[in-house]
């Protein structure tokens, strides 16, 4: 239908209601901000396509990054550069949506340079913007990956050196010569009939994007009145004279009616066909009765913590493990420096009957500290009335808390005399068995050889005297 | 004669931040910058009353999403949904 007024697009919010402030009327941008040109362009795309309601954007980190609260559509913000991975994730999680992906040229050209470039490289069906401004704008006009050679800018108050800093980088130009993109465009607002052509450039790739035919990039050379110190006459003046010479305004590629409509495998979103894909059984089998667990221990986020090499993984490991023989809900978290031994390690479980939410123990319900460090690092944040069990043979000092329960444990001396540092790990096991009543020893025994499969029946042994003796110590002193 | 109310250029002058790109888009030179200040401080810029041939530049070139309506000479206000 021929259009009779030209005003706001459906694609925008009719109110910012997302926007803090009192103003939730018009946008956050400077005056004669290229931003907002473009937002229109894409706004009144989306709304003379009809896909406001199918189209999910996501904004990048810089002056865009509140594009959310502008478009009347879905929207994720993305880490700085890393708009085309969400984008990928979002696309290929919802196959029926035009996913927008809208980036400056910092955020695109320079940390996200390696992201941009391998969703092009894949073909990705996301419909990318790229606003070109020569600038870092929202940080204050810092130079970017795209400033032109001389260009003074905060960070080149000389102007920059391409014997330093390199050369302009051209997108476009090089994103044109991968094979998977359907259709890259150069396109410029500094003036009416360029908008008109930006326009089209638009227009084109949200139409490609609605039939999910592929990658689609349009650059946009922009203004920054503010990070460029000019007003915003003068800054349309400068893109047309400084930056439209170096960055040649055109179709770099398009795939027209060879444009493939690619269909990839939609997502499996089923969690027990996950189960059967992994082997796992999804009904729950379970080999062990539980016994009696007081309350306070029927929900359990717990901190294993200490040097690498003490066990601390396969603490977590076993704990969740069985646990799990249980039919409780479980997770593990590690989370430990590159060195194999000697370094600090700890990992996070989590035993609940609930659905877990976040894995890492941020407040422990128990903190199973090892050593001295993981003492000091991780006592306060124990939950009040929570517990503490502590590796009385390595760390000498006492524990500040008086509101939680404490066990000093002599682990590393246990596992000594057992024959073996390294069944410190199954002493703990013991020692939380007999804490928490949450297993049996002979269970536990019993499910040694699954645990450590293809140990010699010498270390399953020796692994069931060490779960005995932390049960024992426990049992015996507290 | 009376002249035709459309087609017609208006500015939303409370939402106008008087960059003037509209002002330089315009091919009629219809519209001009307010000697006045707007609510927030600028400049905005106003349409002359005539001369506008709703080319639509001045919609296209204002960043503001809400700043410029055009309305298209057909256009016809009873038909407004």
């Amino acid at each position: 239908m021929k259009k009779t007024v030209l005003r706001k697009p459906k694609g925008f919010n009719d109110v910012y209601r997302h926007k803090p402030g009192a103003e939730k009327d018009r946008t956050h941008y400077c005056p004669g901000c290229g931003h907002g040109i473009l937002h229109k362009l894409i706004a009144e795309a989306m709304e003379d396509l009809d896909i406001v309601d199918e189209t999910i954007l996501i904004s990048p980190v810089g002056c865009s990054v509140f594009a959310y609260y502008y478009f009347n559509t879905g929207n994720f913000q993305a880490a700085h550069g890393r708009a085309p991975a969400i984008a990928t994730a979002t696309s290929r999680a919802n196959p029926d949506k035009v996913v927008i992906s809208y980036q400056g040229d910092g955020d695109l050209a320079a940390i996200g340079g390696n992201n941009i470039l391998q969703a092009a490289n894949r073909g990705e069906n996301i419909a990318v913007f790229f606003v070109n401004n020569a600038i870092y704008g929202m940080t204050g006009g810092q130079m970017a990956p795209t400033t032109l050679p001389g260009q003074v800018t905060t960070t080149t108050p000389y102007g920059r050196n391409v014997d330093t800093d390199g050369y302009p980088m051209k997108v476009c130009e090089v994103l044109s010569q991968l094979t998977a993109p359907t259709y890259i465009e150069r396109v410029s607002l500094h003036d009416a009939p360029h908008i008109r052509k930006a326009r089209t450039a638009v227009r084109k790739a949200l139409k490609n994007a609605k039939e999910r035919k592929g990658f689609q990039l349009v650059e946009v050379l922009s203004s920054c009145p503010s990070g460029w110190k000019m007003d915003p006459v003068k800054s349309m003046e400068w893109v047309k004279e400084k930056m439209v010479p170096l960055y040649p305004l055109g179709v770099y590629k398009d795939l027209g009616e060879d444009a493939r409509i690619t269909v990839r495998p939609v997502p499996v979103m089923d969690p027990a066909a996950v189960w059967e894909k992994l082997g796992i059984s999804a009904e729950k089998d379970v080999d062990f009765p539980r016994g009696d667990v007081p309350d306070e221990y029927r929900k359990m986020s717990i901190r294993v913590a200490g040097f690498g090499g003490q066990g601390i993984m396969v603490t977590g490991q076993a704990l969740a493990s069985v646990a799990l023989e249980y039919g409780y809900n479980v997770s593990w978290l590690p989370s430990y420096g590159p060195e194999m031994r000697g370094g600090t390690a700890n990992c996070s479980v989590n035993i609940q009957d609930g659905i877990i939410g976040a894995a890492e123990a941020v407040k422990p319900s128990m903190l199973l500290a090892m050593n001295r460090p993981s003492l000091e690092k991780f006592e306060e944040f124990v939950v009040p009335g929570g517990t503490l069990i502590y590796n009385s043979t390595l760390i000498d000092t006492e524990p500040t808390r008086t509101d939680i329960k404490v066990f000093a444990l002599p682990i590393t001396g246990m596992a000594d005399e057992l024959g073996n540092i390294r069944v410190q790990s199954l002493v703990n096991i013991g020692a939380y068995a007999a804490i928490t009543g949450m297993f049996r020893v002979e269970d536990v025994i019993t499910l040694l050889p699954k645990l450590f499969k293809g140990k010699k029946q010498a270390i399953i042994d020796l692994n069931a005297r060490a779960v005995k003796a932390g049960f024992n110590y426990v049992k015996e002193n507290f | 004669m009376t002249e035709a109310k459309y087609p017609r250029s208006e500015v939303n002058l409370d939402k106008c931040k008087g960059c003037g790109l509209c002002i330089a888009a315009c091919p009629m030179h219809v519209l001009v910058e307010s000697p006045k200040l707007n609510s927030k401080g600028y400049h905005y810029a106003e349409y002359t009353g005539s001369g506008c041939v709703g080319c639509g530049n001045c919609f296209y070139s204002c960043p503001e999403p809400d700043a410029i309506t055009v309305y298209l000479k057909n256009y016809n206000p009873n038909e407004e949904v």
